[in-house]
């Protein structure tokens, strides 16, 4: 890549293209290939399937639907907070984008603590989801906000812990430095394909991902926004290019979750066998990537779609003297044995 | 408006107004915090309105009100011939729809005196059954669906699929079939008909089997359900509750086996299920059962079938002989019985019509205090009613 020197300006626009594109095109295509396709194949039915071929431009229907509805604020709702919760739903999402790495010199910021700064950046969502909730004046909005805020919190203890236990073992909290170890780790000296951390961190990677579905509010941890008693929570109120935002939001939020799983415990856009300096893989990387994404999406969505939901203070039962035990449990051993070997 | 109305009509008018603004003021000045569910709202399979007083996310009390989809049916039957009345209460309890038409025609020929030849009460207990299985196996996918579950409730509109072809192949109706004479039946089964149906019934165990795994086996299913919304079985009878509810509670109480109507019920080896605990889980246990119990029926209504016609003789124009009939049957959703009163004229001078789901939730607002408000859902899905049923 020493080849071509861009100028400030250009390097910038690149990266707003590129974190659009990153931000879009995963919640896109989790929507289509997860919620409309196999969804449905799994409901007995065909999802999609007049607009465009197979359906593929059902999305963009959507969008133009929900694009052409009216714009509706409750009378008593706090206009400004109201309109302000999602861009900070969206912004949380954009934000995340911005540590992770795509190739060996594709990425936006090469931070040394990258993984902290996702982490920290990820509860940010939490409080557009209460200005959400509490801006709505709608007692089913305020009660699905509260759930939220309660429940986002709990989980994301667990989350940070279990990704403790993946920087234990690599030794460094940059996600590029993360995606090295695995590529030229070895487990117990057998160093063939790397040492990708969902071998050695498997509690980790069960941990992280549980709790990335409670951060997701999706089912079973989809008490928040549960349909059938609070008619969609903090959503509730939202309609047209708002509700679109939180839409939006949650699906890029579940792409960036799943590529940070990814990063942590898949490999992140390493191949193995493949040499990390190889320019090919600045092109190859992002597409390794999103085929890691696609798979920890599979099994987020698949629990979503099998599961009923929990009661909100069995959840809550569940975060603190299930997930957070044995990720502490967890973390412990990978210290020993980090010592150890 | 006004003007038109008597004096009784706009008292009723005034009270009813005076009611609605009881409970909207209700709503606005009363301590704590106080969630309106309904009448439209996605829980509550139509029109019921649960108002819910909440201290966090506990209920302090709750109320249920219904009335929101009242068709007056009773009122409607006065005015109708007694073959119209069978296409009007099919529309009662619409998942289950030949199950309404039973007891009003068993009724009907208790007055008259008429007794249906053997193969039409076999096959009216074949219809009641299959329409048992239609309404109890699309039960199990809701619960599941109100719990949060998407899936289940897709399995259960498929697999429901199959018994719906089986009535619509006989009665050409999906959803009404209005197939039930006074004195037999509209037609008989058509050929072939009798393999279809085993065939079908093999298919809805193979998905009782599943749900058990998919739905009743989830752990989160049943920390969801058990031990939430407990009835005791005293409770449960001081309140009328009937069918599954009832039978969830550990009373072994089961109409098809205990009042002889004259169906096929007693020449059948079949059991009443029941369960100890009284709670979510134990109610909706016990209708996957009935399910399944059902499927079993079915085979042997197929395998016994008699010979014979399904039409006794009966008068071209019914008039039904002065006198009164109560006839109470078991249907899918609890006990239902038709109040018959007749003056001698082609259609009845007062029905009066016992659904089973306006009993049932009678026990809502007993039920649902001191639990989360997550429970009402899981309460409120488990005790199943149709607002049909219970608005008529």
């Amino acid at each position: 890549m020493t080849a071509v020197e861009l100028s400030y300006w250009q390097q910038t626009v690149f990266r707003v293209l590129g974190v659009l594109v990153a931000v879009i095109l995963p919640a896109g295509g989790f929507v289509y290939v997860f919620l409309f396709k196999m969804m449905s194949f799994m409901q007995s039915r065909l999802g999609p399937m007049e607009a465009g071929p197979y359906g593929s431009m059902q999305l963009l229907a959507e969008v133009g639907k929900f694009l052409q509805k009216e714009d509706i604020v409750p009378e008593k709702a706090d206009r400004r907070l109201f309109f302000l919760a999602p861009y900070i739903v969206l912004a949380s999402t954009f934000l995340l984008l911005v540590v992770m790495p795509f190739g060996p010199d594709a990425y936006f910021t090469n931070l040394d603590t990258g993984i902290f700064l996702a982490m920290g950046l990820s509860s940010i969502s939490v409080i557009g989801i209460l200005i959400a909730g509490w801006a709505s004046a709608s007692k089913y909005a305020l009660i699905g906000g509260l759930r939220a805020a309660g429940q986002l919190i709990a989980y994301e203890l667990p989350m940070v812990l279990a990704v403790v236990g993946v920087v234990i073992q690599a030794g460094t909290l940059n996600l590029q430095g993360i995606v090295t170890a695995q590529h030229s780790g070895e487990i117990f000296g057998f160093g063939g394909i790397g040492n990708p951390f969902i071998i050695t961190q498997l509690v980790g990677f069960f941990v992280f991902l549980t709790a990335t579905q409670a951060e997701l509010t999706q089912t079973p941890f989809d008490m928040p926004v549960a349909e059938s008693e609070i008619v969609t929570g903090y959503i509730t109120e939202y309609s047209g290019l708002r509700f679109l935002l939180f839409f939006i939001g949650e699906f890029a939020t579940a792409g960036a979750f799943a590529a940070i799983a990814a990063t942590l415990f898949l490999g992140g856009w390493a191949v193995p066998f493949v040499d990390l300096d190889d320019d090919i893989m600045n092109i190859a990387g992002p597409l390794v990537l999103f085929g890691k994404m696609m798979l920890v999406g599979f099994l987020i969505f698949w629990v979503r779609f099998t599961f009923p939901r929990f009661r909100e203070d069995q959840l809550q039962a569940f975060a603190w003297k299930f997930l957070i035990p044995i990720s502490l449990v967890n973390i412990l051993a990978t210290m020993v044995l980090k010592v150890a070997f | 408006m006004t003007g038109t109305l008597t004096e009784a009509q706009q008292l009723a008018y005034a009270n009813a107004q005076a009611a609605d603004g009881r409970v909207n003021v209700d709503l606005e000045t009363d301590e704590g915090m106080t969630l309106n569910m309904g009448p439209q709202h996605p829980a509550t399979h139509g029109t019921l309105r649960v108002i819910a007083k909440l201290d966090g996310e506990q209920v302090v009390s709750a109320d249920v009100m219904c009335g929101y989809m009242h068709r007056g049916y009773e009122k409607l039957c006065e005015v109708r011939s007694y073959p119209q009345i069978n296409t009007l209460v099919n529309r009662i309890d619409w998942l289950g729809s030949f199950a309404n038409e039973v007891p009003f025609i068993l009724a009907a020929e208790q007055l008259m005196g008429v007794e249906a030849p053997p193969r039409a009460m076999w096959i009216r207990t074949l219809f009641f059954e299959l329409s048992r299985i239609a309404n109890l196996s699309l039960f199990i996918g809701d619960l599941a669906l109100q719990l949060g579950a998407q899936t289940p409730a897709f399995y259960a509109f498929r697999d429901r699929e199959f018994v719906l072809n089986q009535i619509e192949s006989v009665t050409g109706g999906r959803f009404h079939p209005n197939f039930d004479r006074i004195g037999g039946l509209k037609d008989d089964l058509p050929k072939g008909w009798i393999a279809d149906t085993k065939a079908a019934m093999s298919r809805l165990r193979a998905y009782c089997d599943e749900m058990e795994d998919l739905v009743y086996g989830n752990e989160i299913f049943q920390t969801r359900t058990r031990g939430i919304g407990i009835i005791p079985a005293g409770v449960a009878q001081s309140y009328g509750l009937s069918g599954a509810n009832l039978r969830g509670s550990g009373v072994d109480w089961d109409l098809r086996r205990d009042a002889n109507i004259g169906l096929a019920y007693d020449q059948l080896d079949w059991k009443v299920w029941t369960h100890p605990d009284g709670d979510s889980f134990s109610r909706s246990w016990v209708r996957l059962q009935e399910v399944r119990e059902a499927t079993k029926m079915v085979d042997q209504l197929c395998d016994g079938m008699p010979a014979g016609p399904i039409m006794a003789k009966v008068p071209r124009i019914i008039k039904v002989p002065e006198g009164e009939a109560y006839v109470v049957t078991e249907n899918p959703l609890g006990q239902m019985g038709y109040y018959l009163v007749s003056k001698g004229d082609t259609g009845p001078f007062r029905v009066k019509i016992r659904t089973a789901s306006f009993n049932n939730i009678s026990v809502v607002p007993w039920v649902l205090r001191g639990v989360y408000v997550p429970d009402i859902i899981a309460i409120l899905a488990s005790l199943y009613f149709i607002l049909g049923d219970i608005d008529k």
